[in-house]
């Protein structure tokens, strides 16, 4: 057993940043700012993926966060390529800016 | 199992309240540069718990990748777009969204909660040293606690990485390249007139993109 600290402790406060970052993404306009909560969101898995595989002692799980990584990097270039196109053609918008999608 | 130190419980605590702060001041600040700052302290406190989890490996990317280069990404595009402004977030055009964003968290947290409740006493059961089902073998996370090697983590992770996931692990790359592409494609000022001569691919952006310009 390498982490003392019991593994559901760590799945709390997973659940409980994926929580927070959820409740920002639903309520926040920015889109900055909602991009924002969904890496918190996504280092919510993280942390859960790192504590079951200490837990369990399979080093699958961390290679899982490599690969969250990887993903959340190329996402985030994509992402911040849409939204710096939208807000170059609409400073100041907001996500209810953009429910017609149109340039 | 419940043998954790003090200092294990110290570590655990302040990283937690890194984390769940640095969450909250995501949501809360009103400039989206003080949120930026936020998720550089959640990012770290993940940080420290990977490295209390002794993933070594993915703390020191979790550093580089997401506190270095993505909230530094982040900053960027909020500065050079001029939104780094407070914004008024008493402002809200849908009265009930924020109380039933609020009802979903709470129910969703309570879920997932009643789920490791549930779960708890089976994560702690299961055994701790998993054998090969082949060579009969203890298997398992080699950490640098256990064996004394101090790039145990390392090492394990990347021959897993390199043999077990290697084909996806190929497959990132291509994924990289297309995210770069197309985040170079996307954001790019077309001129009008240039790229006509350049062939069809070119041409048929160029025309694209001005045709869905305003």
């Amino acid at each position: 057993m390498i982490a003392a600290i019991e593994p559901t402790w760590y799945l709390t406060l997973a659940a409980l940043l994926f929580s927070i970052g959820a409740f920002g993404l639903l309520v926040r306009r920015n889109p900055l700012v909602m991009f924002m909560c969904i890496e918190l969101m996504l280092n919510a898995a993280n942390l859960t993926f790192v504590a079951l595989a200490t837990q369990l002692g399979d080093i699958n799980g961390q290679t899982a966060v490599f690969f969250v990584l990887v993903v959340a990097a190329a996402e985030v270039v994509v992402g911040l390529g849409i939204i710096v196109s939208i807000l170059r053609r609409r400073p100041g918008a907001t996500a209810d800016d953009l429910v017609e999608l149109k340039g | 199992m419940s043998d954790a130190t003090f200092i294990e419980y110290v570590v655990f605590f302040a990283a937690s309240v890194m984390v769940l702060g640095g969450a909250i001041g995501v949501i809360a600040f009103r400039n989206p540069v003080h949120s930026a700052l936020g998720l550089v302290l959640t990012l770290f406190g993940v940080a420290v718990h990977f490295v209390a989890q002794e993933a070594h490996f993915l703390a020191a990317v979790q550093v580089i990748v997401y506190a270095g280069a993505i909230v530094v990404l982040f900053l960027f595009v909020i500065m050079l777009l001029g939104v780094d402004k407070a914004q008024d977030l008493s402002i809200e055009p849908i009265p009930i969204q924020r109380p039933l964003a609020g009802v979903m968290a709470v129910g969703l947290f309570g879920l997932v909660l009643a789920a490791i409740v549930r779960s708890g006493d089976a994560i702690g059961s299961i055994a701790l040293q998993p054998i090969d089902p082949v060579t009969r073998e203890p298997i398992g996370l080699e950490t640098a606690s256990q064996t004394g090697n101090h790039d145990a983590n390392i090492e394990s992770l990347a021959r897993n990485l390199y043999t077990d996931h290697v084909f996806a692990f190929e497959l990132t790359s291509v994924l990289l390249i297309v995210a770069v592409a197309g985040t170079v494609l996307l954001t790019r000022r077309w001129p009008k007139g240039v790229g006509e001569d350049l062939g069809d691919e070119a041409s048929t952006a160029t025309s694209s993109r001005s045709g869905s310009g305003s």
